[in-house]
């Protein structure tokens, strides 16, 4: 009776195609924002230049690192999970605009799984986030002879750089689904920028990017519990080794730091995927 | 082909202590278009949600296609096209990009895709705007695109909510011809919400939604010629004082809407002819004509279709629930 069921122009979803798409809409539209792209490598050169200059005759290294650390190299992983963590967050902002220009309900109406609308929207962030994180790496050390920052004390070879790049596109999944989970629920972008400044860029702050912390009461419990803490002593791990005194006591381990930054990871992702997969009246907003 | 398209029985949704839809049965069948006309709130982008799959089902049955709302929203998915009122392209993609991006997301790639892209742009006179981007294109013209994406993955029901809104008259006519075009070629069955009387009339049939309830039911002539006669529309100096005296004097039974009288006439020229002799003094206006969609309207609900009294049309921006 009923024959539509065997309709020889039925297409079926493919995940992989899904999240391609998903990936190259991210991609496409970041790149014909020329302005984004300028901010988004800009600023964080330019904090990393004026901040190093300004603070680093009165930056005492922590107890892990070799006496002779500049505050340029200290703040220099740093700066790179700075940019990961804005790329990432912008990028679900669009989760918002998505939203509100009607390109989300008719991606809601097509037959795709919502968790690869989720991996799709993920991925396209983590893409962005590695490709200005990886340039700033390798323009950052070159500011040395413009005279705008002293030499690195750490070389990034090609074999430090690829594990750099490895971790930091697991960092920026992590911080991608984050900014996923936040934006999800949100039906304005002026309600992103108040949950980043009160909660995401103090996140930031009190995760030994800018400074270390050590001794500081609550502060130091603070950080201690931060899980971002752990994201950026992974990266000081792989990326300064020479900067990091023998056992190097007071920065948590490489260890510690993968399984903790992967857990965070995961249950981030798994939140988001959760809430993508409610179905509720919101989803028209 | 299924016998019909949709059929939904029971059919209640509610937002908190708000009622939507209010025990809702409607049948629509294959290869028609049938047209949902209410006025703003009456319910119709919320049935609409419904059948598009993304709100969920509170109460009562609803089959799409062959397929259980509830149980087998993937299967009525792949099958259905869906417009909504906001535009869903994105403005800052080609005509192309946001082509090919929802064929993906339908599975269709490479040159499969191509094909079908290259069809439909050449169909709706869209091909020599493939690489414009969308921000660039009219309203009529991005209105196109986006029926032309609906259509990509080959779907048999197309569901549009109020297709016609911020388009001009022309983009409107262009409008429905392609989706009467759809109909015979592709057998396609449409969906249309509307609170345009005139995109109304266009339809094969029709159902008037107010207050979440269908208020009535059948093609346009049908719903027009239920009223029996002819339409009179009094303005007069004081509604409620006439009222009693044209019952008493002519036998007829006028409806009162706000500070006008309406009555409906079987072809007896004599009650218009005693109703200018005997009460001129106390009418300031007059209109005798066939009844319209707005007249069944009115006649089914007490009230007219524009609370208001005002017929204004403009693109509506705020997200409505």
């Amino acid at each position: 009776m009923n024959t539509t069921t065997n309709s020889p122009s039925l297409t079926h979803p493919r995940f992989g195609l899904t999240v391609w798409t998903l990936t190259m809409r991210e991609l496409v539209r970041f790149f014909r924002q020329r302005t984004r792209v300028v901010g988004a490598l800009g600023q964080p050169l330019i904090f990393w230049v004026l901040f190093g200059a300004g603070l680093h005759g009165a930056f005492n290294p922590p107890s892990w690192a070799v006496s002779d650390m500049s505050y340029q190299a200290y703040f220099f992983p740093g700066i790179a999970v700075l940019i990961v963590l804005f790329t990432a967050i912008f990028s679900t902002i669009s989760i918002i605009e998505d939203r509100r220009e009607g390109f989300l309900q008719g991606v809601l109406v097509s037959p795709i799984s919502r968790t690869s609308l989720v991996i799709g929207k993920l991925t396209g962030g983590t893409v962005l986030a590695m490709i200005q994180a990886l340039l700033f790496v390798s323009i950052g050390p070159l500011m040395s002879m413009l005279h705008l920052a002293p030499p690195l004390e750490f070389e990034l070879s090609l074999p430090r750089m690829l594990a750099v790049a490895g971790y930091l596109a697991g960092l920026s999944f992590a911080l991608t689904a984050l900014g996923y989970c936040i934006a999800w629920p949100l039906d304005s972008t002026q309600g992103f920028h108040a949950i980043m400044s009160v909660f995401l860029l103090p996140m930031w702050m009190l995760s030994g990017a800018i400074f270390p912390g050590e001794n500081s009461g609550w502060l130091s419990v603070i950080m201690k519990l931060n899980p971002l803490t752990y994201g950026v002593a992974g990266l000081r791990r792989i990326m300064q080794p020479e900067a990091i005194v023998a056992d190097g006591a007071g920065l948590p381990g490489l260890a510690v730091c993968l399984t903790l930054t992967t857990l965070f990871g995961v249950a981030c992702v798994a939140l988001a995927v959760f809430l993508t997969q409610r179905k509720s009246s919101s989803d028209t907003r | 082909m299924p016998d019909a398209a949709t059929n939904i029985s029971g059919l209640i949704h509610r937002y908190g202590n708000r009622v939507a839809l209010d025990n809702i049965n409607l049948s629509v069948a294959a290869g028609e278009i049938f047209g949902l006309l209410g006025p703003n709130g009456g319910g119709k982008t919320t049935l609409f949600r419904l059948l598009a799959t993304i709100l969920p089902l509170q109460q009562g049955t609803v089959d799409v296609l062959g397929f259980d709302l509830q149980s087998q929203a993937h299967d009525i998915r792949r099958r259905i096209g869906v417009t909504f009122q906001s535009p869903a392209l994105d403005p800052r993609l080609t005509v192309r990009e946001n082509l090919k991006h929802h064929g993906h997301l339908y599975g269709i790639s490479g040159g499969e895709l191509r094909r079908r892209i290259d069809k439909l742009t050449q169909e709706f006179g869209l091909a020599d705007r493939l690489s414009d981007r969308v921000i660039s294109l009219s309203g009529g013209l991005q209105r196109r695109v986006e029926i032309a994406k609906g259509l990509l993955h080959e779907p048999q029901l197309l569901l549009l909510d109020e297709p016609s809104t911020g388009l001009d008259p022309g983009a409107r006519h262009d409008l429905w011809h392609s989706l009467y075009k759809l109909r015979e070629e592709r057998h396609v069955t449409v969906l249309v919400t509307t609170h345009i009387l005139e995109e109304a009339e266009r339809c094969d049939r029709l159902a008037l939604l107010d207050h979440g309830q269908f208020v009535a039911e059948g093609t346009p002539d049908e719903l027009k010629s239920s009223i029996g006669g002819d339409c009179v529309i009094l303005r007069c100096r004081n509604a409620d004082e006439l009222a009693p005296k044209l019952v008493e004097s002519l036998g007829v039974t006028p409806q009162k809407v706000d500070e006008t009288l309406r009555l409906e006439i079987t072809d007896d020229s004599q009650v218009v002819k005693q109703l200018l002799d005997r009460f001129s003094e106390e009418i300031v206006s007059f209109t005798w004509g066939k009844p319209t969609l707005e007249d069944v309207f009115i006649q089914r609900t007490g009230h007219r279709f524009w609370e208001s009294g005002e017929y204004v049309e403009r693109p509506v921006k705020a997200r409505r629930h």
